[in-house]
């Protein structure tokens, strides 16, 4: 079934065509990513699709045009977006707090979380006393716990350190086999991509335009290693050749 | 360190240079009548006080709900900032007896003369503060169906914080030498007057005993400010020590 559909989504500002031509569909329990070159207007599709900006084209959610933006998105922003002064397991309850849940249920919703992801005995905390890798995972608690029929991940381990944000990955992918949560990736990161998602679209440069769609059809759990990692790595070849080949595109050509 | 050394200095040469302690009283002497005058020096210093945190407390609220009225309404902000810039350059020496001549000794032309200094910077301080919030907090707010409102309370309020101590760090020095000056102008009593009282009376050591107490005052109020800071932002205090990987873990 599918959840997120967007036909020919166009966006420019003021003049700069930043999304040429979007057509994409992410299906229920799916994980899908956005990968394309810095500056390909990546963010600017989820300022469309969570009502902060407006386009042309046309958006659906279950069959029906997207307008009540905040009931079916939760957003996770680039870099963590975590409240300095606001403790772990205050920032984790935000969300519901904003739908109008009370401070003390909003807690108790949330609290029971924290173990698996692994931030249990950090409650208390302030996010400036956590690694990075600690608080990207507060801050994917603070997005899930919402409960909203879908995820918006906005390149969240693109502030990380290589290693760091390997390891964050496996437990991404660990806890999406787990929950199964529809998911849109934007990144550009090839090997994030492939590792994690179902499906994934690769963007070309400003203006951008859907150039390839390409299938993951990899076992999960995904793994590195063996023949799964080789034919990772092929489909990581691939779809980096196409990034690498993107052919200049026409707006471009007035300046 | 460095004070004492200045006040040694000090302290030798008006003991041996031959100038009367008319004209450059020592330090000792100057500590001297202090303790000598304390009663009058406590009697002058309440009203400098009352004046000092009125007109500050009337500077802050005022400046507070400003900076909210232009934080919602951006046009606000052009058409008003040129006017308090303009009264950041009016000269405090020359409007001082002015606002006294209108409106008497009483306590109000301080309160009025400490907000005019103070309430720019606190102004400044806010709206700056509120700029500085996380373009990606308001955006995630906003998904979360967050309104103007709450995203203000939410995000914008605490994230001036840090500016809104920073321009209470400095007004509220401000504020003093502001509360001084009126009272110089013309007041019953207070800091301000009690100097010009002891200047004219060819008493410089109690001029400087006052001067003294007015430091002591400013640095009491400023060492508030802090205390109020660290009270105010457990984040911050908390920050240095990162005890991730040495906490609990499963």
């Amino acid at each position: 079934m599918t959840r997120l559909e967007l036909r020919h989504v166009r966006k420019a500002f003021g003049g700069l065509d930043v999304l040429a031509d979007i057509s994409l569909s992410v299906g229920a329990g799916e994980f899908v990513s956005i990968l394309g070159p810095s500056g390909a207007g990546k963010s600017t599709l989820f300022q469309l699709v969570t009502g902060a900006e407006r386009g042309q084209g046309g958006m659906f959610f279950d069959g029906a045009p997207l307008d009540d933006y905040g009931r079916h998105f939760a957003f996770m922003p680039q870099r963590d977006a975590l409240m300095p002064w606001r403790r772990i397991l205050d920032n984790a309850t935000l969300g519901l707090e904003v739908q109008g849940l009370g401070r003390k249920a909003a807690r108790m919703r949330v609290a029971p979380l924290f173990a698996e992801f692994g931030l249990a005995g950090f409650e208390r905390h302030f996010p400036a006393q956590l690694s990075g890798g600690m608080r990207q995972r507060a801050a994917l608690l603070r997005t899930v716990v919402q409960e909203r029929d879908m995820l918006l991940l906005d390149e969240p381990f693109g502030a990380l350190d290589a290693l760091t944000r390997a390891v964050m990955q496996r437990w991404l992918e660990q806890m999406w086999r787990h929950h199964r949560w529809t998911a849109l990736l934007i990144t550009h990161d090839v090997r994030e991509a492939v590792f994690l998602s179902d499906r994934i679209y690769v963007l070309s440069a400003r203006p951008a335009r859907v150039v390839r769609e390409f299938s993951v059809a990899l076992p999960r759990p995904r793994d590195s290693t063996g023949v799964a990692g080789r034919r990772a790595g092929t489909l990581e070849a691939e779809i980096l050749d196409v990034l690498l080949n993107l052919q200049p595109s026409k707006g471009h050509d007035h300046d | 360190m460095s004070v004492g050394f200045l006040l040694v200095a000090w302290e030798l040469y008006a003991n041996h240079s031959g100038i009367k302690p008319t004209i450059l009283p020592a330090p000792s002497r100057v500590f001297e009548q202090a303790v000598l005058n304390r009663e009058a020096l406590i009697d002058n210093a309440i009203p400098t006080i009352r004046a000092t945190l009125i007109g500050f407390a009337c500077s802050l609220g005022a400046a507070f709900v400003l900076s909210m009225l232009v934080d919602f309404f951006q046009p606000l902000r052009r058409a008003l900032f040129p006017v308090f810039i303009v009264s950041q350059t009016l000269p405090l020496v020359a409007i001082a007896p002015l606002v006294v001549l209108w409106f008497g000794f009483g306590l109000t032309p301080k309160i009025m003369l400490v907000a005019l200094v103070t309430f720019f910077p606190m102004l400044v301080a806010l709206v700056q503060g509120y700029e500085a919030t996380e373009a990606e907090i308001g955006q995630m707010l906003r998904v979360m169906g967050a309104g103007r409102w709450r995203v203000f309370m939410l995000a914008r309020l605490p994230s001036a914080l840090p500016y809104f101590f920073a321009g209470l760090r400095i007004s509220i020095t401000y504020a003093v030498v502001g509360a001084i000056f009126a009272e110089y102008a013309g007041a019953a009593k207070g800091l301000g007057i009690y100097m010009l009282n002891a200047k004219n009376n060819f008493r410089p050591d109690l001029v400087l005993a006052a001067v003294g107490v007015s430091a002591g005052l400013t640095l009491v109020l400023f060492g508030l400010t802090v205390l109020l800071q660290r009270l105010a932002m457990p984040w911050e205090r908390d920050a240095g020590r990162q005890i991730a990987g040495k906490g609990p873990r499963r």
